[in-house]
């Protein structure tokens, strides 16, 4: 009897041995921290919608959720661009770039995320808007009124805190991620470069149409990452009044005195948020992956 | 031939990586529709003189003349003379990112200008000619790597260069695949190119070359026929390099 082959052997031949005890891989091998998470999201959903001082909370908080997404979006969209230059500039040939580039990206990284929002935000943007001022003063002086007029148009206190929310996120998280495009764009082959240039494409060419495609490709998961980063770090925006989630949740806890409904609130909606796009950047991973 | 068109003018060419002289006064005319071979042991400066012929290595002194155009740093002139000479590498370089046709028609739109229609047109004649139109819609990675040679050559060809470049074609290929690609470069040969070919094929080398160069410490040691190369070394270098290579 033992020796008979099963009808599986039969048709794929001899099957794998395990080592060690099968279900127990599998048990070892299972994602219990995503069980983890979706019994938290569970549980949470459960509390919000029994308990009225939690749909209270949540009720409250809920009007903070636009605010984190477009603040989100709009400082990732900024970083990268100013991501892209800043990375360009640091392994660009020209030395002024080269230096003002790595400066950026030293100073940045030197400070704490915290000290920088609040020093862009209070101390670099109405800095910037007096000197548009003057200069604006100065454009009226020689006769250049319209010039000028643009210049004085802003006011700093015009400039919502929302905008300099954006305006912090945006310069410090491009630091970051001119590092990642530096990567990116340093992990191509010379011989890319080559072959485009003696096609005869110029520099700029070169880069747009063939390094600049191939790098982002190579970068996309660490920028997925950085967006990721990027949505819980935008509740630092809430120490300038900025009515994101993290702000509105204080806002609550401090009429109300329910912290622990106010928090454990904005706790589940970030690791929510957070889960949904890990999901997605591993997707896309393997999307690309499944590509090449 | 005192009307020959001097189409390639290299004069006293030195290169240094540091303190490495790769090329030690190179100097080198080709005349428009000649072949010419250049052998010589590894680090003998071939691949970095004919990298120099493009600019793609910026000589550290001496002329490098385009059909009479003297080469510079000058960004604007590179571009356009490079457009006329084609280059193939030893390791393709082909965009991975782009189909094989995608490949060959790219630069006809940013460089040449052409229009989508006539570059798609010129591109699908050119992978006709290296023999592998069928292949037209595939990534890079899906092609062998005669395959990806070949589109590399269309790729060069697409651009209707003057001067072809070849920077060891056949030395990254499996041995089956050689022949394919030689069949293309003799074909190309045979129907006037210019083309400067750094190789370690002699029988390509015998069969379509007008000139043999044999370099060696960054010099040209001799310049000669391949008849006169093969059979008649006039110079002790050769002599021993030819003896080590042809010995089996």
């Amino acid at each position: 009897m033992a020796t008979q082959p099963s009808d599986l052997e039969t048709r794929v031949g001899p099957r794998i041995e395990f080592r060690g005890d099968p279900f127990a891989s599998r048990l070892s091998n299972f994602p219990w921290w995503f069980l983890g998470i979706i019994l938290i999201a569970v549980w949470a959903v459960y509390i919000i919608s029994t308990r009225d001082n939690y749909q209270e909370a949540y009720a409250f908080i809920k009007q903070g959720i636009p605010v984190t997404i477009y603040i989100t979006l709009v400082a990732f969209s900024l970083a990268s661009i100013i991501g892209l230059v800043a990375g360009l500039s640091r392994i660009s040939r020209n030395v002024i770039l080269r230096n003002l580039g790595t400066f950026y990206i030293e100073v940045i990284r030197g400070i704490p995320m915290l000290v920088l929002i609040f020093y862009l935000a209070l101390v670099a943007v109405p800095s910037v808007v007096d000197a548009l001022n003057a200069f604006g003063a100065w454009l009226n002086g020689v006769g250049l009124g319209f010039f000028g007029a643009i210049c004085l148009a802003i006011e700093n206190k015009n400039v919502p805190l929302e905008v300099r929310a954006i305006i912090a996120l945006a310069v410090t998280y491009g630091a970051f991620m001119a590092e990642v495009f530096r990567a990116g764009i340093q992990s191509i082959g010379r011989g890319q470069m080559e072959a485009a240039r003696s096609l005869g494409m110029s520099n700029a060419q070169s880069l747009r149409y063939i390094i600049l495609p191939q790098a982002v490709r190579n970068i996309l998961p660490a920028l997925g990452n950085d967006f990721v980063a990027m949505v819980k770090d935008s509740s630092l925006v809430s120490v300038l009044a900025v009515r994101d989630i993290t702000q509105v949740a204080r806002l609550y806890a401090g009429r109300s005195f329910r912290f622990s409904e106010a928090y454990t609130t904005i706790a589940v909606m970030y690791l929510t948020m957070v889960v949904i796009l890990s999901l997605l950047v591993q997707f896309i991973e393997r999307r690309l992956r499944a590509n090449e | 031939m005192n009307d020959a068109h001097k189409i390639i003018e290299a004069i006293d060419v030195y290169k240094y990586f540091g303190d490495v002289q790769a090329l030690n006064g190179v100097s080198l005319t080709v005349n428009l529709g000649k072949v010419v071979v250049v052998i010589g042991p590894s680090g003998s400066g071939k691949s970095t003189f004919l990298r120099c012929i493009n600019y793609l290595e910026t000589p550290t002194s001496g002329q490098i003349f385009i059909d009479g155009q003297l080469l510079s740093s000058d960004q604007r002139v590179l571009n356009e003379t490079r457009a006329e000479i084609g280059m193939v590498f030893q390791l393709f370089n082909l965009f991975p990112h782009l189909t094989a046709l995608q490949n060959v028609t790219l630069a006809q739109n940013v460089v040449r200008g052409r229009s989508k229609q006539e570059a798609l047109e010129v591109g699908m004649q050119q992978l006709e000619r290296v023999g592998i139109p069928e292949k037209a819609d595939s990534k890079p990675a899906q092609l062998s790597g005669g395959q990806q040679q070949r589109v590399a050559i269309a790729r060069a060809l697409a651009m209707n260069p003057k001067i072809m470049l070849f920077d060891e074609p056949t030395s990254a290929l499996d041995p089956e695949m050689i022949k394919e690609v030689l069949d293309v470069m003799l074909d190309l040969a045979q129907e006037g190119m210019t083309m400067v070919c750094v190789t370690h094929e002699m029988g390509f080398a015998r069969a379509a070359a007008d000139e043999v160069i044999f370099m060696d410490n960054g010099f040209i040691v001799e310049h000669t026929t391949p008849d006169g190369l093969f059979n008649n070394p006039q110079e002790e270098r050769t002599k021993l390099f030819l003896s080590q290579i042809l010995q089996h």
